[in-house]
């Protein structure tokens, strides 16, 4: 079969970049178009330190580029590689969420009848 | 209408070969731990509203094996199986897990992980934690591909249509 996201060996792997909540939120964030770190701080709330951090690993992977405009360095998706597997990372999660919030309901059945079965006791 | 909590499941990767994924609930544990054991109850949630579960077996005892099967709504049919290594019950769940559709000269061996289910909390909430481990990233990746296989992304457009009757 063939893998979508056949990778080289690399230290820091792919997966593990686009596998982490905040940088996931970066790249969402970078979809709509090149931005300065400035306003990813802004709009993750993080502090500046860590979101530069988090975008150093998705350079190094190779899913964020940096472009020079004079002074400013904006950074921009190059998302075209890891797109299927930040889909597919995103989509694991999903189905996760859609599992836990169908535990949810089975739980409230749960606790209502042991609720009543309690006050029949 | 009932209001929904912000309950997200989050997702890592903590290494190459594990998958953590922690969720919180508003029940507890002894619950949750029933609706992870109880066919019936497995039924319910598994499918994740891509489809229907169709096989829920499970032999609750160590070395007792477990296997769940689900039509997906593009008709495809998607099975796991394993074997119960440790049990602590309303604590912890060790089990091996295994895609059934594998691709050719992918042993089973090399493609399954371990998946320790943990729950923590009190009589009013649990979190819930699932840590796949991997034996090496190959099997990780057979992950990754049940899941591309499943073609989620459709059902994803269904599940928004149904979410809000469901709640």
């Amino acid at each position: 079969m063939v893998r979508p996201m056949a990778r080289a060996a690399t230290t820091t792997d792919a997966f593990n970049a686009v596998a982490e909540p905040r940088r996931r939120e970066i790249l969402d964030a970078l979809a709509s178009g090149e931005r300065p770190v400035n306003d990813l701080v802004r709009q993750l709330g993080l502090p500046q330190p860590q979101v530069s951090k988090h975008l150093r690993v998705l350079r190094e992977v190779g899913a964020v580029e940096i472009r020079e405009d004079g002074r400013r360095r904006l950074y921009r998706l190059n998302g075209r590689a890891l797109k299927p597997i930040h889909d597919w990372v995103k989509e694991y999660e999903q189905t996760w969420s859609d599992r836990f919030d169908l535990m949810d309901v089975v739980l409230d059945e749960l606790k209502d009848k042991e609720e009543e079965d309690g006050s029949h006791a | 209408m009932a209001v929904m909590p912000d309950r997200r499941a989050t997702l890592t990767l903590p290494t190459d070969e594990q998958i953590l994924i922690t969720r919180e609930f508003d029940a507890p544990r002894h619950l949750v731990y029933r609706a992870l054991t109880e066919p019936k109850l497995v039924e319910r949630w598994w499918h994740a509203k891509r489809g229907r579960v169709i096989v829920a077996e499970i032999d609750l005892r160590i070395g007792g094996t477990w296997r769940y099967v689900m039509v997906a709504d593009n008709g495809m049919e998607v099975g796991f199986h394993g074997t119960y290594r440790e049990i602590v019950p309303d604590e912890r769940i060790v089990t091996t897990e295994v895609y059934e559709g594998l691709p050719d000269g992918v042993s089973e061996d090399d493609a399954a992980t371990v998946n320790t289910a943990s729950l923590a909390g009190d009589d009013e909430r649990t979190t819930f934690t699932l840590l796949i481990q991997a034996t090496s990233k190959l099997s990780r990746d057979a992950i990754i591909d049940s899941g591309m296989e499943l073609g989620l992304q459709d059902a994803l457009d269904l599940l928004e249509q149904t979410a809000d009757s469901l709640r």
